[in-house]
């Protein structure tokens, strides 16, 4: 059988810069080809060169034996390929129809026929068995929803190959397990998948041909049936993974207090409602749930960015209610934002500013309010070594760092002060595996010195491999508190979808 | 004499076209996601080129033409500053306007050797159409007739835009752009060449809105003859949340506005004050506005992560 679509010898130069390395991918009609690799491996610009969005500096491109060149995305699309990006290319103000068919939108004298371009919408719902409202808004729909909108549009146009770029990662794990569905039933359909990730699970779920990249360059490429996770994740990296260090027995005293705490929110129901919570010294609290299910406004209300109507926040003793952020963090709060550019860093700063951030107050760092840089500098450079962070130099903008390494940087800031308490949110989104090693390595140290910490995490896995307890929130409420060795993925789920430990509820109760 | 009666209304319906078009103009570049503050040097540019088209041909047909082209010119220059050389919409806009205004003191001297204001008595303005049939409608007839054709036009205009933009293919995608330009980058739509259409159709409006004023009421020219009415259209675009039909009805305001101040100086109200009373009502407006007209692309965007 021959291949529907080749890319040989692709290279990709910036400057000196080698992003792509020869590499080559080979893709069969019905199959579904995962690329995998860390952050910076290659796995974007190989697919921005087939998109067009990119030209390569050499190799060739393949398609159904011909070979083709793409000058930008409306050859690719054209040519069928389509292509569904991690950030959602979406007009939130835009009806679902609408935003399917913008670009080929079916017309009659150059009017926008929008009852017969809903119709095609519904149609291609139903064929592909991808459900979705063709009359809502898509800012109205959820990240899933958004999500089948783009696939949808891709179909729309025409696409035999379809690219999916880190698809998995805003969706919450039910939506996940939809997703693959999908991608299987349009590969049994004869449509071919890219899909680019570095969730391996994932792969060995979905895909039938794994391609691996590091440092821009094929470090494996096997069928699915030949491999496993720990192959592939040996390759990726480039070493074996390590065990996380062994947990020590902790019988700390409560540090983190919350008592009944109430945020009313805009809407009728209450963001926070009546949430009771303690995290103990030596301890790591996990926190799950389903995305916008209050905890957002929990770890907000912790360190102080929105306030809260009624309840008690108690650190070491040391009442919060009411204060300044800057009080939170002297008395011993730090703080991993779970949006590293909104909370975490100012784009336009440069590293070593990023760097003391929040601690500028710290006496070593500043004399009668002059900031001395020569004492953070030799400390923001020791971070940047242990986390092996990738800048060109500390006068660097914060915002040209790669998200990755912008994360790596803000962690160490957050665990540097060794501070007594330690909010994560997401503390590893984004970030590659070898990196989140080490952060998740950090953490784990930073419980066995005693400290607490409380971990928000969309991600199930990193909850049940880091914490202590887990605390399931639904609906502004901590519905339920696990121990480690109790919790298991399946549970977590029914208690994030609101069901009781009765499992019978589960189905009815999970929206996507 | 009385504050309010037909002629207020109809003087009202003549002022409102020159904000009406501009607002229109400035709506479409609005849509495309420039925000063009350059509405009021695009008006100065039409007012000029119609009186130097008007006074070497002798035609109005051609004045018109040439006030259309003045404002298409100026666009473009506009369109290249923010579009290709990516320059801050505000500050060249800004710059635009002061660029006319100087563009047009210097061209008045240079070609008519006047200073101040140009006028000459051989010069004709637009003619006042009588429409059949709306001159008999009660009320209506005696508001509606006897305006100049770019009175009506641009009420017209409004229309046209309104079923351009939300009933065809072209303006559903420049709708797109506005909205999220990457995306609709991302989709292969022809951005840039629908940036430059929309502000050269602005361009386009604007030198109408100016020739109305310079041909339309008085037929002369006098320096900085806009007086604001630009950025008056400006705040009637975003009262009116870039949305045609919202237009028409928040520069009716503004008109009604302009014609009582003139109305108000023959109850001997000092000009100043009468003068005062749009922009008054801009700034009462601005209350109104808070998050409309504009919407930034950031919005409804997944954030950073």
């Amino acid at each position: 059988m021959t291949y529907r679509l080749e890319m040989k010898e692709m290279t990709k130069k910036y400057g000196d810069f080698l992003a792509n390395d020869g590499i080559s991918i080979q893709l069969k009609k019905g199959e579904v080809l995962a690329i995998v690799g860390e952050n910076g491996a290659g796995k974007t610009t190989l697919m921005r060169m087939l998109y067009g969005l990119e030209q390569p500096t050499s190799g060739e491109i393949i398609l159904n034996g011909k070979q083709a060149q793409f000058y930008g995305p409306q050859d690719a699309i054209e040519q069928g390929i389509g292509m569904v990006h991690q950030h959602f290319m979406l007009f939130s103000d835009f009806t679902v129809t609408e935003n399917i068919v913008i670009g080929h939108e079916p017309m009659k004298n150059g009017f926008f026929n929008r009852k017969m371009a809903a119709e095609q919408v519904q149609k291609l719902s139903d064929q592909y068995k991808i459900q979705v409202d063709p009359s809502k808004k898509a800012g109205d729909c959820s990240v899933g929803e958004q999500q089948r909108i783009e696939i949808l549009k891709v179909l729309y146009q025409g696409a035999e190959i379809i690219i999916l770029d880190e698809p998995t990662a805003v969706l919450t794990p039910f939506e996940v397990e939809e997703l693959l569905k999908t991608i299987r039933y349009l590969a049994d359909q004869g449509k071919s998948i890219i899909l680019i990730t570095h969730k391996l699970p994932e792969v060995m779920k979905v895909a039938d041909h794994v391609t691996v990249l590091r440092n821009g360059r094929v470090t494996g490429n096997v069928r699915k049936v030949d491999t496993s996770i720990d192959q592939l994740a040996t390759m990726m990296v480039g070493r074996e993974l390590q065990q996380l260090s062994e947990r020590n027995q902790h019988n700390g005293e409560p540090l983190l207090e919350l008592e009944a705490v109430s945020i009313k929110g805009k809407s009728s129901k209450p963001v926070l409602d009546q949430l009771s919570l303690t995290v103990h010294r030596g301890e790591i609290v996990g926190v799950a749930g389903v995305s916008g299910n209050g905890q957002s406004e929990l770890i907000q209300a912790i360190s102080g960015l929105i306030s809260v109507d009624q309840g008690d926040i108690r650190l070491d003793g040391t009442k919060l209610m009411g204060k300044s952020v800057a009080f939170r963090r002297n008395v011993g709060l730090a703080h991993i934002p779970e949006d590293r550019y909104l909370w975490g860093a100012a784009k336009e700063a440069t590293i070593e500013e990023t760097g003391v951030m929040g601690y500028h107050n710290k006496k070593d760092f500043n004399k009668y309010s002059f900031i001395l840089k020569s004492s953070f500098q030799e400390v923001v450079k020791t971070w940047i070594d242990r986390f092996e962070i990738k800048v060109k130099s500390l006068d660097d903008k914060s915002g040209n760092l790669s998200g990755g390494n912008l994360q790596k940087l803000i962690v160490a800031r957050e665990l540097g002060f060794e501070t007594d308490f330690l909010i994560a949110a997401e503390p590893t989104r984004g970030v590659d595996i070898g990196a989140m090693e080490y952060i998740h390595e950090a953490i784990l140290e930073k419980r066995n010195r005693g400290d607490g910490i409380l971990l928000v995490s969309s991600e199930l896995s990193e909850i049940l491999l880091l914490s202590d307890r887990i605390a399931v929130m639904f609906e502004g409420k901590i519905v339920d508190v696990l121990d480690r060795q109790d919790a298991t993925e399946e549970r977590l789920s029914v208690l994030m979808a609101g069901g009781k430990e009765d499992e019978s509820s589960t189905k009815n109760t999970t929206t996507a | 004499m009385e504050l309010f009666d037909y002629s207020l209304f109809a003087s009202a319906i003549r002022m409102v076209s020159p904000i009406l078009l501009a607002a229109l103009g400035g709506a479409l570049c609005a849509r495309v996601g420039i925000f063009n503050v350059g509405l009021e040097g695009l008006i100065l540019a039409g007012a000029f080129s119609a009186i130097v088209g008007n006074y070497y041909s002798g035609s109005v047909i051609v004045a018109v033409l040439t006030g259309a082209f003045g404002g298409v010119l100026v666009s473009l220059l506009f369109g290249l500053a923010t579009i290709k050389f990516k320059a801050n919409p505000i500050v060249a806009g800004i710059a635009i306007n002061f660029l006319v205004l100087g563009l047009t003191t210097f061209g008045l001297r240079a070609i008519f050797q006047v200073k101040g204001a140009f006028y000459d008595k051989d010069m004709n303005g637009l003619p006042k159409w009588d429409l059949p049939l709306i001159e008999n409608i009660p009320v209506i007839g005696k508001l509606l007739y006897g305006h100049s054709p770019l009175v009506y036009m641009a009420f017209f205009a409004a229309i046209l835009l309104y079923i351009f933009l939300f009933k065809t293919v072209v303006g559903f995608r420049i709708l797109a752009v506005g909205k999220n330009e990457a995306a609709a980058r991302s989709l292969g739509l022809k951005v840039t060449v629908l940036q430059y259409g929309a502000i050269v159709a602005s361009g386009v409006l604007c030198g109408l809105a100016g020739t109305q004023l310079s041909l339309g009421q008085v037929t002369m020219f006098t320096e900085g003859m806009t007086a604001g009415r630009g950025f008056i259209a400006l705040v009637a675009m975003m009262l009116g949340g870039s949305h045609p039909i919202g237009i028409i009805g928040s520069s009716l305001l503004f008109g009604l506005m302009d014609a009582m101040s003139i109305r108000l100086q023959g109850f001997s109200m000092p000009t100043q004050f009468t003068a005062m009373l749009p922009y008054v009502i801009t700034i009462i407006a601005m209350f109104f506005l808070k998050d409309r007209g504009l919407e930034s692309q950031a919005s409804g965007q997944q954030s950073s992560r």
